[in-house]
């Protein structure tokens, strides 16, 4: 027979209905891997591309170099985030299955990576966040009320009701806007980073994509441009496996790690266990230091798993297994920090349960004032009028006449509701 | 004063910038050791340095998207797109982002980032050198569209689009770099020193973006224009013996609706002139607007002379570009209808 060529069509280990099968992902033992240098040369350190740095072990103990030796205070801190974070997600999940919000996406399962990243950055560090990283917002110590205001898009939304849900923003703590287009914020956070350079500032920038968004050519502009300036930023890369139904096959997963392109542009690739808050912390502490003493930029691949669906708007029963979160080989990253806590002999079960309690109370109290400034279908509203503005700095003379034109037929509508138009005879 | 060409002027508007504004830094492809393909930025990177005059990897979509981090983190970036040819890669950067950044975050984050890209045709630049895409980036809310038509204009123009909190999309009309062009590509070039708006003061002074300039006065019919077009629609006009006003639009976004109405309701009569190709082009939104604010002054219907709608042919340059002949036809016509 003459040889042809024929297409590899990547699929997923499991579909709907099947078991679920992990075996694809390397798991390499905690404290195995070794902690170079942060002056080490991205040619002598490709193997942290490869393996996977995992503090953590099955005893829940801190193991091996990576170990950040954090107080245990601060890991009650990281674990009331984590938790605060994912309580928050599933108010809002039901929230949205009330219908009271349009929208919601989820972080469960990836707290550790907002969460971890969030405290080893230092305050002044520019953030730019992909949607999933709402843990970010809630150790920068971002009131609740302002998110969920965001969700509701009402009178207190710090985007005046122009954008989807969970696309905040938070200029005085620096954490960048939120785009619908995914990847456009990785080269962005390249050329923040850039500029902090320029301006021999000691500050430094952190993006996150998903697997997914980076076979976007915005992925690759960030790389080569981090690379070719040495910038001073973090390139995260968070795996989760899945964009929506598109599982990290797609983007190219299995035939390299996705950390392994790091090394190709000449910055150093690190795989990370996602799920570790220890390993994250401790990577990424690693990157900042190398970044701020002019080393350049770091590209850290976290393994994780979406255990929620991509969106509200999303059915994951539709192409994967139903239960496959489960089978993850690398668990629960709030359950394996409070695991770690406890074998300190610094948490309980018992205190758990009251930080659980105190929490949800919190967000409750949040969600209760969020909504006595305006509900998608009463309370006080937004004025429409203020879609014109921002569009520039100055509005130019053609908005303003748009915008008197809003006004016009507004004021014709509301004064026909007081005055109804007399209704029209019908024949016979 | 001194005489400038518009290589020349934009140069010095960069010059003057980066002298008064630490914040003004340059990027693009060739823009910095070499000082460009067309010499636009030629010594700048020697006085100012590499921190502020850089090169750039060739990837015009990484260009803008560090141009507007640059922005986010309080510079002042002027990027540079080789050709408008190769702004494509761009283009998500520059309406999902650049464009939204102010309106998404409520004015919390806005990058005043310039785009400088050289556009047009008439230099045996085939389909990849001669486009003049202005139309695609005027219907993109959020940025602002300006296209000089001399040396004057272009520095004073380049430094107010500098100036602007709001991202500007400079396009400039390569043919007319060295010198005002008539159309006729076998007459000798003319320089700009013998052309009054060669004359270009050396140091900072501002065109405002939103205004558009009267080239010429005259009473019987309007000539809608921009960049080369107005000096072959100057040629045009010579030929047809009509004596006809000439507005050049200069910027096409935010647009100086007055200027042109006025000029219009008065003389009743309208061409407007693009090189860029004719369907859903800039002239379809001069001519709606003219309509809506002229319609009861118009002598005749008003005519569009454009590019043909098809890309710019290497080969066939001077049979698509829309050269003084088929203005002077135009005009004929519009004199001619009732």
């Amino acid at each position: 027979m003459t040889p042809r060529s024929r297409l590899h069509v990547p699929a997923p280990p499991a579909r709907p209905g099947q078991e679920p099968d992990f075996s694809y992902v390397q798991i390499s033992p905690a404290g195995a891997v070794n902690r170079p240098d942060v002056t080490a040369s991205v040619r002598d350190i490709e193997n942290l591309a490869l393996e996977m740095v995992r503090v953590l072990d099955d005893e829940h103990r801190a193991v091996g170099p990576w170990d950040p030796h954090l107080e245990a205070s601060e890991l009650q801190v990281a674990l009331r985030h984590m938790l605060l974070t994912r309580l928050f997600d599933d108010r809002m999940q039901k929230i949205q299955r009330q219908g009271r919000i349009s929208f919601y996406i989820k972080s469960t399962g990836e707290e550790a990576v907002a969460v971890a990243q969030g405290m080893a950055l230092q305050p002044g560090d520019m953030l730019f966040p992909s949607y999933r990283q709402q843990g970010l917002h809630v150790v920068r110590g971002r009131n609740l009320v302002e998110l969920m205001c965001q969700c509701l898009s009402n009178t207190h939304d710090m985007c005046k009701g122009r954008q989807m849900p969970i696309m905040y923003h938070w200029g005085s703590g620096n954490i960048f806007t939120i785009s619908g287009n995914l990847a456009t914020q990785f080269p962005q956070a390249v050329g923040w980073a850039m500029a902090a350079a320029i301006k021999g500032e000691d500050r430094i920038a952190a993006s996150w994509i998903g697997e997914g968004a980076s076979a976007e050519a915005d992925f690759h502009y960030a790389m080569t441009f981090a690379a070719v300036y040495q910038a001073p930023v973090i390139l995260n890369l968070v795996n989760n496996q899945w964009a929506i139904s598109t599982f990290q096959g797609f983007a190219g997963g299995e035939h390299k790690t996705f950390a392994q392109r790091g090394p190709g542009y000449g910055i150093p690739g690190i795989r990370v266990d996602g799920n570790d808050f220890l390993a994250v912390y401790a990577v990424t502490q690693w990157a900042a230091q190398r970044a701020r003493q002019s080393g350049g930029p770091t590209l850290i691949e976290h393994v994780t798993y979406r255990a929620a669906a991509h969106s509200t708007s999303d059915d994951p029963s539709r192409y994967r297994p139903k239960e496959e979160w489960r089978a993850w080989p690398l668990g629960d990253p709030v359950t394996r920090l409070k695991q770690h806590l406890i074998a300190l002999g610094e948490w309980s079960e018992e205190r758990h349960g009251r930080l659980e309690k105190e929490l949800e109370a919190h967000v409750t109290a949040c969600w209760k004032e969020a909504e006595s400034y305006g509900t998608l279908t009463g309370g006080p509203s937004l004025d429409p009028l203020t879609m014109f503005e921002d569009v520039f700095k100055e509005m130019p003379p053609s908005l303003a006449r748009q915008r008197e034109e809003l006004r016009a037929l507004r004021s014709a509508a509301a004064a026909e509701r007081r005055q109804p138009a007399p209704s029209v005879a019908k024949k016979g | 004063m001194a005489r400038m060409n518009m290589v020349q002027a934009l140069n010095s508007a960069m010059d003057v910038m980066l002298e008064r504004d630490p914040r003004v830094v340059i990027l693009g492809e060739d823009v910095g050791f070499f000082g460009g393909v067309f010499r636009v930025t030629d010594g700048l990177q020697r006085k100012y340095g590499e921190h502020r005059v850089l090169d750039t990897p060739i990837a015009e979509g990484g260009i803008i998207a560090a141009a507007i981090g640059m922005g986010v983190n309080g510079l002042k970036p002027v990027a540079e797109i080789q050709f408008a040819d190769y702004i494509y890669p761009g283009f998500d950067q520059v309406v999902s982002e650049l464009a939204r950044l102010r309106y998404r975050s409520a004015g919390e984050f806005f990058a005043p980032v310039t785009i400088r890209t050289p556009c047009g045709g008439g230099i045996r630049g085939g389909q990849t050198h001669s486009q003049s895409p202005e139309s695609i980036f005027t219907h993109v809310c959020g940025i602002k569209v300006v296209m000089p038509s001399n040396p004057y204009d272009a520095k004073g123009l380049l430094i107010s689009s500098i100036e602007d909190e709001d991202p500007v999309v400079f396009f400039e009309p390569k043919r007319i770099y060295n010198g005002p062009f008539d159309g006729d590509p076998h007459k000798p070039a003319v320089p700009w020193s013998a052309h009054p708006r060669g004359e270009v003061p050396e140091g900072h002074y501002r065109v405002p973006i939103g205004r558009a300039a009267l080239v010429r006065e005259g009473k019987e019919v309007s000539v809608l224009t921009y960049g080369t077009m107005v000096h072959v629609a100057e040629a045009a006009v010579r030929l047809a013996g009509v004596d006809a006003e000439i507005v050049d639009v200069r910027s096409m976004a935010p647009l100086d609706v007055d200027t042109l109405c006025t000029s219009v309701c008065k003389t009743g009569r309208c061409v407007v002139v693009h090189e860029a190709t004719r369907f859903s082009g800039y002239g379809a939104e001069l001519v709606a607007t003219v309509q809506e604010q002229c319609f009861w002054n118009l002598e005749a219907p008003v005519q569009r002379v454009t590019g043909w709608d098809t890309p710019y042919p290497h080969a066939f340059e001077w049979e698509y570009f829309p050269g003084p002949a088929r203005i002077a036809a135009a005009l004929k016509q519009v004199m001619e209808a009732a």
